[in-house]
């Protein structure tokens, strides 16, 4: 192998690379900014400070007891952020996108829900107006909305005033329900037996806040990250994500870069030397991949320095991960240079491949946001395989193992694009 | 030195050289000249090895030039018509790029340099970023980075496009050294003057092919004398190539 050639290369791309002032600031400084944004906003709250809450509205048109301890309920959520309002200026909210939802608690339903917590009655219909562009807030706000009014509903069943007289009346009325006999007698028993129970505690039922269902479970949560005792930092994905994205648009410029330089004649120049096809594809492959490699760790340096991400996986594979990536993203700009016909319509072309191909990798947002067969197909993105790997290496601790399947991934797709870009490369110089 | 033997190369339908054959003798420059298309720079890119033709052969030194590697590339220079320089280097780096193309290293890479420099009279701007250069002076690099490996064959291509007449007679100059040297060169252009001042040969091209290989004077000798003057090298390239528009 001709090295003196390979390194006259490498040193040639490096100098043009620093050269060019807007080179360096889009390999270093732009990914770090975009990377440290989306890092603040995906990391979540910090330890000492308040999640974020999500905005609802609640319009209390029955003004019972329940509904009262509905909203009691939710104004002391720690989820969310609780206004009222009329139905008509909620409804205007929501559709203006100033909230996520809007919970109207219609006239009666409070009884109502009484009424069909012991028997089959028709129960009552809870409205939720919600802002569809924010459906996973929206699934959040239904699931804590339930908790509530199974508690408040189920208190005043069991110990408020308008409880026990909706245990009279579903007494009352129990021989003209429907209900089959058998089950008519258990149902009394056990509101005769609830009668009795607020004869027996009638200070404690009316008085202090208990009785009633509450969840039957408590939630204890565990962040899964490296260990026990280290939190989840956001920032090593962001930088991640961010870091592969600005890898990808570096070699394309790198692959853009070849087009100018057969425009601008340079290459007749280095065709015209003794000097062979492998030879010139691995100066650019190899100059390419120490740029690459330059701009990943420079972005994870600072994220280091300033954000506190720590490989907490194998140094060696973090390593092994990051020159792989490093030789894919250098092929990839291999075959912008043997497939794209000018700079121009190159420079369009990858940009718009570069952000799907980032975009579907997960580093924009989490590949579980998207649908199961768009996971499955993200598979054959190589970024997806860059971000995993980089993901397994600092915040999930995983061993040298977590790094095999992605090093093994990325090197596939490298030696794809090179057979590729081999096959496509315009060698004659007319 | 350089033998060009039934060189063929066609795109597609077009057939852009066809059965072109000529040679080239140390310390003689040739002129290839030719219309717009007429395959001038087509046959210079087969005798670089840029282009690999459909049939026929280049013969440097009378080993049959074949392949990217093949050690004989050494001795042939190319001048493309492009600027073909990095704007952002200097020009030593530039220089040291293109010599390390040719496993010049050390010593004998900055003597080359020093060499090239001192022939194109820009060994003052040698620290200098190209993109400070003069167009002319970017022109003098261009020839400095196709002589640096001190090839004795030198493949010019319309060197001279777009400069001004005191570096045109400064390039002039350095030719005129390189022939002096016992370098062959071919030269390509457009501008027939330059031809008659540098050509001791002149090959004329049209349509892909050679339609006259002779000295000036064999040339004008085709022409018949008005008033007793001899024709120039245009009126005797329009009767050749007659007076048609190309593309």
């Amino acid at each position: 192998m001709p090295v003196r050639q390979i390194v006259a290369m490498v040193r040639k791309d490096l100098q043009l690379f620093f050269s060019d002032r807007r080179a360096v600031i889009m390999s270093f400084a732009v990914p770090i900014a975009i990377a440290s944004f989306f890092g603040s906003i995906f990391s979540g709250p910090s330890r000492n400070a308040e999640p974020a809450k999500i905005p609802i509205i609640v319009v209390d048109q029955d003004g019972g007891t329940i509904s009262k301890s509905i909203i009691d309920g939710l104004q002391h959520d720690k989820n969310f952020k609780v206004t009222t309002t009329d139905v008509d200026a909620a409804r205007d909210m929501v559709r203006r996108g100033r909230t996520s939802a809007a919970i109207v608690i219609p006239k009666g339903f409070g009884d109502a829900a009484g009424l069909a917590f012991f028997s089959r009655r028709e129960k009552p219909a809870l409205d939720v107006v919600f802002d569809p562009s924010r459906s996973t807030e929206v699934a959040m706000v239904r699931g804590i909305l339930t908790q509530h009014v199974m508690e408040s509903v189920s208190k005043e069943m069991f110990g408020g005033s308008r409880g026990r007289q909706l245990v009279d009346d579903t007494l009352n009325g129990l021989d003209t329900t429907s209900m089959p006999e058998d089950r008519k007698k258990l149902l009394r028993d056990m509101l005769t037996s609830v009668q009795g129970f607020y004869r027996q505690e009638p200070t404690q039922a009316n008085g202090d806040g208990s009785g009633g269902l509450t969840m039957p479970y408590t939630v204890r949560e565990e962040p899964m990250t490296a260990g026990s005792n280290i939190a989840y930092n956001g920032y090593a994905h962001s930088f991640a994500g961010m870091g592969i994205q600005f890898l990808l648009f570096a070699m394309a410029n790198l692959g853009i870069e070849v087009l100018l330089e057969r425009q601008r004649g340079l290459w007749k120049r280095l065709r015209s030397a003794p000097v062979s096809r492998v030879t010139l594809l691995t100066g650019k492959t190899l100059s390419g991949a120490i740029v690459a490699l330059m701009t990943l760790w420079v972005s994870f340096g600072f994220a280091m320095v300033v954000f506190g991400v720590r490989i907490q996986g194998s140094v060696l594979g973090f390593v092994g991960v990051s020159v792989a990536c490093a030789v894919m993203a250098a092929t990839f700009g291999l075959l912008v240079a043997a497939l794209g016909n000018s700079p121009a319509t190159a420079r369009g072309i990858t940009t718009f491949a570069i952000l799907i191909m980032v975009m579907l990798g997960g580093a924009w947002v989490p590949t579980f946001i998207f649908p199961a067969w768009l996971q499955q197909a993200t598979l054959v993105v190589p970024a997806r395989w860059a971000v995993d790997g980089l993901d397994a290496m600092t915040w999930r601790g995983i061993g040298l193992s977590g790094a095999v399947g992605p090093v093994l991934a990325l090197l596939g797709f490298a030696a794809l694009f090179a057979a590729i870009a081999v096959a496509r490369f315009k060698w004659e110089e007319a | 030195m350089l033998e060009i033997k039934h060189l063929k190369k066609s795109f597609g339908s077009l057939v852009a050289v066809d059965d072109v054959s000529f040679s080239l003798a140390g310390g003689q420059l040739v002129g290839l000249l030719g219309p717009n298309g007429a395959g001038k720079t087509t046959t210079v890119s087969m005798i670089a090895g840029l282009l690999t033709p459909d049939r026929g052969e280049v013969l440097v030194g009378g080993q049959r030039l074949s392949g990217d590697t093949d050690p004989a590339k050494r001795r042939i220079g190319l001048v493309p018509q492009d600027l073909a320089l990095y704007d952002e280097l200097t020009a030593r780096d530039n220089l040291r790029f293109f010599g390390a193309l040719y496993d010049l290293t050390g010593r004998a890479l900055d003597s080359a340099i020093g060499a090239a420099m001192e022939l194109v009279e820009l060994s003052d701007r040698v620290k200098d970023r190209v993109k400070t250069f003069s167009g002319g002076m970017k022109r003098r690099l261009n020839l400095a980075a196709g002589l640096l490996h001190d090839p004795d064959i030198l493949l010019l291509d319309e060197p001279t496009v777009g400069v001004d007449p005191q570096s045109r007679n400064a390039i002039f100059d350095n030719l005129e050294t390189l022939k002096r040297r016992g370098k062959a060169l071919l030269y390509t252009t457009h501008y027939m003057e330059e031809a008659e001042r540098l050509a001791d040969r002149i090959v004329v091209i049209d349509h892909g092919k050679v339609i006259a290989n002779d000295t000036l004077a064999g040339l004008q000798s085709r022409v018949a004398e008005v008033g007793g003057v001899r024709a120039n090298l245009e009126t005797v390239f329009l009767t050749l190539t007659g007076r048609s528009l190309r593309d």
